[in-house]
């Protein structure tokens, strides 16, 4: 894991994608940060932060568009997967390179509240460094994502389209999932459809049509029976569900409100942890293909 | 030591590894042989644990590649078709980084990339891209990936594909050298190489094992009899009239030409010929011209084991032409044997022309 995390984090560096990387994050946030903090002299440097988290749509794609995509093209994977490692040391290993990039760049932003301390009154610190923080491990959610797209493309190009559509849907979900209805009435329907879902992926997993009919069905009943006792319990229960899922609360709550959203730093660890889990999948199933 | 146990690869209705089950011994050179598209590459994608197989097993010293990988891994060194090279780093650090990758203790490192770039004579190249380097160092900077760390077994998959013919009699020294603490498992569609590298040749076709022994036996076992090439002045008429009074000939072909005929006999093994036809034909007062004595050479006895079903346009093209006209082939195959070192770098371009107008197809 050691050796394959020092070869990518060097690979960044012998190609380009390292500096412009590392220079575009400079620039964005930098303007972000000479726009609200130096000249507009607002205290807190996690707001300009906050307000440019959109960059993470262009640079975490590119960043991690090669991370997979590449050996599958040039056929390295057969050095990385027939060597005594493990599937998961190489992905990990990929991914903490990708994070210590991003790391590279965070701790750059570190400067900025020391800048607002020197050149003005700084407030909270803490509250800064804890945002910075969070703006790291929100990067790290979407270097997951794209370390899972491209473990699924060969083509870095296709990679990098995909994981800027999905960091997009992502980015967006909050105003997404504001668009659904709030009714209980469809808000069962939609559970009854999340459930019919979940019961034919099982199918397909595990091709067991028993067990999917029953969990179908007893899903379905149990919330039709549910919702004849209770309705309210239905009023924008699934709406509710998905707005949890909104990676850029977390991030609002400490730089707007300088609340440490603990529920939000544990909802990114879990999205990173799955994202990785998945490309392991994901490469352990193409080898039986 | 491999033991390979039934395995089975299919890809959709295609099965690539049909039911292959064999035992390599430590040691020894293992030369791999079939057409293209017979399944060698996925057998040893498969040994190495790059593919799952659709069933059956592998075990690498006592080690099943799926239970154990790592374990088995580590006594694994693999050279794929492709040298999977990281093309920006130099030969050196790339090198370095397999060493690390492959767990090999930092003590030993320095000593072992030394004589690893001396091995595979790299050491003038160590500060170079691999980007930059021609086919040939690419592929001796791959097989430097696959030797790192020693391993038990290297494996090496058509080790001499766009080498020229100086470095493919390098690495076969190389190999000779590694075989003497090493087991060796080579793959490649060159007879020659296999012939003359190998202890023991398994031929391969259509995903199934139609033959594991030393090139000797092989040769010796399945030779189909005496052959005997003439060329007698004389018309075909003449010729067949002298042949049918002649006893124990099983097969003839025979193509005249304008003044001669050629003629292709053969026999039993226990049989000798020649001196019959000669009286035959003298006491007709038809001059033999010309008579030659060919024995099976590798590539009739691989032609006769691969031929039954076709696999790809371009091989059964090859054994078409060669049942036609069997002096061509066996010709080819005997010369490496006869004549050592200057007339291999001859015969050798062509064949390994061959390889590459089949990688590309």
């Amino acid at each position: 894991m050691i050796a394959i995390y020092k070869r990518e984090l060097k690979s960044y560096f012998t190609s380009m994608i390292g500096y412009v990387y590392l220079a575009f994050m400079c620039v964005v946030v930098g303007i972000y940060f000479m726009a609200y903090n130096l000249y507009q002299g607002y205290p807190y440097a996690a707001y300009a932060l906050y307000g440019c988290n959109f960059v993470y749509l262009i640079s975490m794609p590119f960043l991690t568009m090669r991370s997979m995509a590449e050996d599958r093209k040039t056929k390295t994977d057969q050095l990385l997967l027939t060597a005594p490692v493990k599937v998961s040391s190489v992905v990990v290993g990929k991914f903490l390179a990708m994070a210590s990039m991003l790391a590279i760049s965070c701790l750059i932003f570190c400067l900025y509240p020391l800048v607002i301390r020197i050149f003005g009154t700084s407030y909270a610190l803490a509250a800064d460094y804890n945002a910075i923080l969070t703006y790291f491990l929100m990067g790290c959610v979407y270097i997951g994502v794209g370390l899972f797209i491209s473990s699924l493309c060969e083509s870095q190009i296709i990679a990098v389209v995909a994981s800027f559509g999905v960091c997009f849907l992502l980015y967006m979900w909050p105003s997404l999932v504001g668009f659904l209805p709030t009714s209980a009435y469809t808000n069962l329907l939609m559970l009854a459809a999340v459930i019919v879902i979940v019961a034919l992926i099982i199918y397909a997993l595990s091709r067991n049509w028993l067990l999917s009919v029953i969990l179908c069905i007893g899903g379905v009943g149990a919330s039709c029976i549910v919702y004849r006792v209770n309705s309210d319990l239905f009023d924008s229960l699934i709406t509710n569900a998905l707005g949890t899922f909104s990676i850029t609360d977390a991030l609002y709550d400490v730089a707007v409100n300088q609340v440490f959203d603990l529920s939000g730093i544990l909802m990114y660890l879990s999205l990173i942890a799955l994202s990785i889990f998945l490309t392991i999948q994901c490469l352990q199933r193409r080898r039986w293909s | 030591m491999i033991e390979v146990k039934n395995l089975v690869k299919q890809y959709g209705d295609h099965i690539a590894v049909d039911h292959l089950s064999f035992t390599v011994e430590p040691g020894q050179i293992y030369g791999f042989l079939g057409p293209n598209g017979a399944g060698k590459s996925t057998t040893m994608n498969i040994m190495t644990g790059y593919l799952g197989a659709t069933s059956g097993e592998v075990l690498i010293n006592g080690h099943d590649i799926l239970e154990e990988p790592e374990e088995a891994k580590k006594c694994i060194g693999y050279l794929p078709e492709l040298p999977p090279l990281y093309t920006d780093m130099t030969v050196e650090e790339y090198l370095r980084f397999v060493a690390e990758l492959k767990k090999v203790p930092k003590k030993e490192r320095k000593g072992q990339l030394e004589r690893i770039l001396n091995l595979c004579h790299l050491q003038e190249m160590r500060g170079r891209l691999i980007r930059n380097l021609s086919k040939g160092y690419k592929q001796r900077v791959g097989l430097a990936q696959a030797i790192t760390g020693f391993p038990d077994i290297i494996i090496l998959d058509e080790p001499t594909v766009g080498l020229d013919p100086k470095q493919i009699i390098e690495i076969r020294d190389l190999m000779r050298t590694l075989a003497q603490e090493h087991t060796v498992i080579l793959s490649s569609h060159i007879l020659s190489e296999v012939q003359e590298v190998c202890d023991t040749i398994l031929i391969i076709n259509k995903g199934k094992l139609v033959a594991c022994d030393t090139p000797d036996n092989l040769e010796s076992s399945l030779s189909g009899g005496n052959r005997l090439e003439l060329s007698v002045k004389g018309s075909r008429a003449e010729a067949e009239q002298i042949l049918s009074a002649v006893e124990g000939i099983n097969d003839l072909q025979l193509k005249e030409t304008a003044e001669t005929v050629e003629l292709v006999i053969t026999s039993d093994a226990s049989m000798d010929l020649r001196e019959t036809l000669f009286y035959a034909f003298a006491e007709a007062r038809c001059p033999i011209l010309m008579m030659k004595h060919t024995e099976t050479s590798l590539e009739n006895v691989f032609l006769q084991l691969t031929s039954g079903d076709p696999v790809e346009t371009e091989e059964p093209a090859e054994q078409d032409e060669s049942t036609a006209e069997p002096a061509e082939p066996a010709e080819a195959g005997d010369e490496p044997v006869e004549v050592e070192v200057e007339v291999i770098t001859e015969t050798e371009a062509p064949a390994e022309y061959d390889a590459e107008e089949d990688n590309e197809a």
